[in-house]
């Protein structure tokens, strides 16, 4: 395949950046959108020209270090991560635009890579359950029905890739923020802090700069493992429990 | 210890023993250990630091561990987050003897099978103390809300899995090391905002730091800012897993190379095993030359597909269904009839890699050889359904479908051997410490508890068992003894104990910043991988036969080990341009 590219480019955080046009021939449409990439970056080493600089690790959808715009989309046409979008998603001779993730509280660091460490700190705030090594009951002394265990199974699926915050209009990370107090707070272990852990992470979601969430649902519409929209409704549901339980 | 080189490339090192195994009863050793280890007074943890180079089970586990018993722990990751590390990849299950199916499992079950799943090469009393602590980890995780699979009645599912008779494994649908990594990443991140750890994410250790013959720090690189910064503690901690990626294509993630464990072997930690490599059966073929990594599929598919290749060269890039029946070669049926498709994992990489040098391989060629074979769902859709094949192995299928664009309800999957774990790494004694005093090394990077084979599911029991509870009981006695020996030297060094500018290293660092990568990695990766390694089948075997020079029976204390290479006797001919071997070596 041959496509003309449209990359951001950026040298450093504070440095201002631009788009700039590759065009790029011989690609497998076997090949991943990351393959892609690399093979662009061996023919700019080639010639003495900078990589682009993106990320990625595990190439197989679960790390969730990945993750550009394609085309105006977080991780592209698919539902899937950007390491597990295919090159037969487009045509020959397509032009690609390729953007970092958008979003004030992700700043670039370079080119298609972006710093996500809000998500980290919101975690910090309180996406944990206290349990002290070696301090844990038998596993099985505290049954939990299977419902529970599937939903909370399901919001744990989160990978932490930040694509629902690229597609919120208000740079929301309300899916992230639901799913992680929908998996621990289905779950009995998860129970005597769940008040302080909606409270404590969402206090952190706001000041990282993060937007509120106007119920668009583009986050999960972008999210690659199809986190739902109720766990947002959920996470409200536990703010106002928390508010009014005190 | 021979003084020769051996084949151009390694020495063997002197036999080594543990030492720290105490004497008696193989199941009263990890208490008499726990008791004899020295103990740290809580007021002087805060004193004692830690440098832990992974985020991985192994890695995020110790953080979490010794930041909650109060030492001062500083964690690395050369990815963005520590929830990232390899680990998270995991599929299958981790296994513990629990034994709650009442099935006759026990802590003894659980280690005659992993000794002798490891062809009896892995150090029994290290195995043993795993198979005990198992059980623990179940319950450290299900406390943290580990979401595992349940059963309606709300309790823990297990599977059987890896062949053994007990029905052992744990797991969250198919993604176990996501749900466990997840699990001690937010532990690890609740002690970061205790202030017990400090988490230096985007960093890459490029070299150990030894003064006076000690493990006393790393030295790292931003790959942010480019910066190369000195860090040191009082030990260091690599948990930083395994090298798969010297094949250059395997299951491991891109980042995983084997910079940390290779530096630290350069400093002469030994290094226990290198041979011991498992070799996955069921992995999706290489599609091309822009291949970056190889994809995992479970096993059990095995257990309906039927695996053939044509009997005939010039069949081989035919369309598979018009290929009739007596012109297949369903070989591991026609050698092996006992088992048939269900052949060891060893067996079955290794035929289907005969298949294909004998010129029968299928799909793409890829460097003028067709690597792959088929696994066939034909019968089993004709005996079940489609609908009941859909029911087992749906979302298999699916991902198989995303990456190769096949069909596989309408045309064969093919399949292909893929690296995707190694059993070797930096020798370690009973404490998980390496031959260079002060450094320990636990997970995948160490090579002590699977032997020549590892069990499914044992890898991620073990990352966790080294990280939450064998490495903070046996640091301990290493951190107590040795305080007063440290602080009466003078300072540690403060300046960089290497004369190597930034430039220098651009070679070999990921950077997102500054660095200049010229040339390009990946055709030198490529050719070292494929030729040097997978393509030299004396060296990579998956389960070697024979007991091979450097490996010593390992049943209790010896193992015969590799001392660091002597530097200039590199085969390969290293591409025009390529970085000098000063670069890279030291
Ligand atoms: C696809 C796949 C499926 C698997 N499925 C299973 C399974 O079902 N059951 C099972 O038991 N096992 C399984 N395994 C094996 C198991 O996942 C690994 O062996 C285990 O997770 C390794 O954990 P670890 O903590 O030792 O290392 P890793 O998780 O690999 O972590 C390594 C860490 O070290 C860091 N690091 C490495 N080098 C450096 C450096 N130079 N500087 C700074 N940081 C560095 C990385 O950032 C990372 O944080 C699977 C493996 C793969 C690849
Ligand atoms: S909710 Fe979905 S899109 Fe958002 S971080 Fe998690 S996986 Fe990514
Ligand atoms: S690289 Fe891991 S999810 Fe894409």
């Amino acid at each position: 395949m041959r496509l003309a590219l449209k990359i951001w480019r950026q040298d450093r955080p504070q440095a201002k950046g631009q788009m700039v046009r590759y065009d790029i021939d011989g690609v497998s449409e076997d090949s991943s959108f990351l393959e892609m990439l690399d093979l662009l970056n061996e023919q700019l080493i080639a010639k003495g020209e900078e990589p682009v600089a993106f990320d990625s690790d595990c190439r197989e959808g679960i790390c969730g270090q990945c993750g550009v715009v394609i085309n105006g989309e977080a991780h592209g046409p698919e539902r899937t991560t950007t390491c597990q979008l295919h090159m037969r998603s487009f045509k020959d001779g397509d032009e690609i635009v390729v953007e970092p993730w958008r979003a004030d509280p992700f700043p670039v660091l370079k080119d298609l890579v972006v710093d996500r460490s809000a998500f980290d700190r919101i975690i910090q705030a309180g996406g944990f359950i206290s349990a002290n090594t070696g301090s844990a009951p038998d596993a099985h002394a505290t049954p939990v029905p299977k419902e529970h265990a599937d939903r909370a199974f399901m919001a744990a699926e989160c990978i932490g890739c930040g694509a629902c915050v690229a597609a919120c209009p208000n740079g929301s990370a309300s899916l992230f923020m639901g799913a992680k107090i929908t998996h621990l707070g289905e779950l009995p272990q998860g129970q005597p802090e769940r008040d302080a852990r909606v409270v404590s992470m969402t206090a952190q979601h706001d000041a990282e700069g993060l937007g509120g969430c106007t119920n668009l649902g583009e986050c999960t519409r972008a999210c690659p493992k199809g986190i739902p929209l109720n766990v947002i409704s959920q996470m409200n549901a536990d703010l106002r429990h928390a508010g009014y339980g005190r | 210890m021979t003084d020769m080189l051996i084949e151009g490339l390694y020495r063997e090192g002197e036999p080594i023993a543990d030492t720290k195994a105490p004497a008696g009863d193989i199941s009263q050793k990890w208490t008499t250990r726990q008791f004899e280890a020295a103990l740290v007074n809580p007021a002087n943890r805060r004193k004692l630091s830690v440098i832990i180079v992974g985020t991985g089970l192994a890695g995020a586990a110790a953080g979490a561990t010794m930041g909650e018993a109060g030492y001062n722990v500083k964690s690395f990751c050369y990815q963005d987050s520590p929830r990232r590390a390899h680990s998270i990849a995991a599929q299958g299950g981790i296994n513990a003897a629990k034994n709650y199916k009442g099935d006759g499992d026990s802590v003894h079950r659980l280690f005659y099978d992993t000794v002798k799943g490891g062809d009896y090469r892995s150090r029994e009393t290290n195995v043993y103390r795993l198979a005990e602590v198992s059980a623990n980890i179940i319950d450290q995780c299900v406390a943290q809300g580990v979401p595992f699979a349940r059963e309606y009645g709300g309790l823990l599912d297990n599977r059987s899995f890896g062949g053994v008779q007990v029905s052992r494994t744990f797991y969250a649908r198919g993604q176990t090391g996501q749900q466990l990594l997840i699990g001690a990443y937010q532990a690890l991140e609740r002690q970061i905002a205790a202030g017990t750890v400090q988490m230096y994410a985007r960093h890459e250790m490029l070299e150990l730091v030894v003064v006076d013959g000690v493990a006393r720090g790393i030295i790292a690189r931003d790959l942010v800012t480019g910066e190369i910064e000195t860090h040191l503690a009082d030990a260091v901690v690599l948990a930083s897993g395994g090298y798969g990626n010297v094949f250059f294509l395997s299951t491991n993630a891109m980042g995983s190379n084997v910079t940390a464990n290779w530096r630290a072997h350069r400093k002469g930690a030994y290094f226990g095993n290198p041979a011991y490599t498992q070799i996955h059966p069921t992995c999706i073929p290489q599609s091309g030359e822009h291949q970056s990594k190889l994809t995992l599929m479970s096993e059990s598919l095995r257990n309906d597909g039927r695996i053939w290749v044509p009997k005939r060269a010039e069949d081989c890039d035919k369309d598979p269904r018009e290929i009739p029946e007596e012109d297949r070669d369903y070989y591991l049926e026609r050698i092996y009839p006992g088992f048939g498709n269900l052949v060891p994992r060893d067996i079955a990489s290794r035929q289907a890699k005969n298949m294909c040098d004998e010129g029968r391989g299928v799909g793409p060629e890829v460097d003028g050889v067709r690597r792959g074979v088929y696994l066939d769902f034909a019968d089993a859709i004709g005996r079940l359904g489609e609908e009941a094949v859909r029911s087992k192995y749906g979302n298999l299928f699916d991902m198989y479908e995303r990456i190769t664009g096949e069909n596989p309800y309408e045309v064969p999957m093919r399949i292909y051997p893929a690296v995707h774990y190694t059993m070797g790494g930096l020798w370690v004694d009973y404490d998980l410490q390496s031959t260079i005093p002060g450094l320990f090394v636990t997970g995948e990077a160490n090579f002590s508890d699977h032997g020549a084979n590892r069990l499914g599911a044992s890898a991620l029991m073990q990352g966790l068992a080294d990280g939450y509870f064998v490495l903070p009981n046996t640091i301990r006695d290493y951190l107590a003894k040795g305080r007063s020996r440290r602080s009466a030297r003078t300072t540690p060094p403060s300046s960089r104990p290497t004369s190597r500018s930034p430039t220098g290293w651009s070679g070999c660092c990921r950077s997102t910043a500054a660095a200049r990568w010229t040339p390009s990695t990946r055709p030198w990766a490529r050719s070292c991988g494929r030729s040097a390694a997978w393509n030299a089948p004396r060296r990579v075997c998956a389960r070697p036969s024979t007991r091979s020079a450097s490996c010593a029976p390992s049943s209790g204390a010896t193992c015969g080990s590799w001392a660091p290479r002597t530097r200039s006797t590199s085969p390969w001919r290293r591409p025009a341009g390529w970085p000098t071997s000063s670069s890279w070596a030291s």
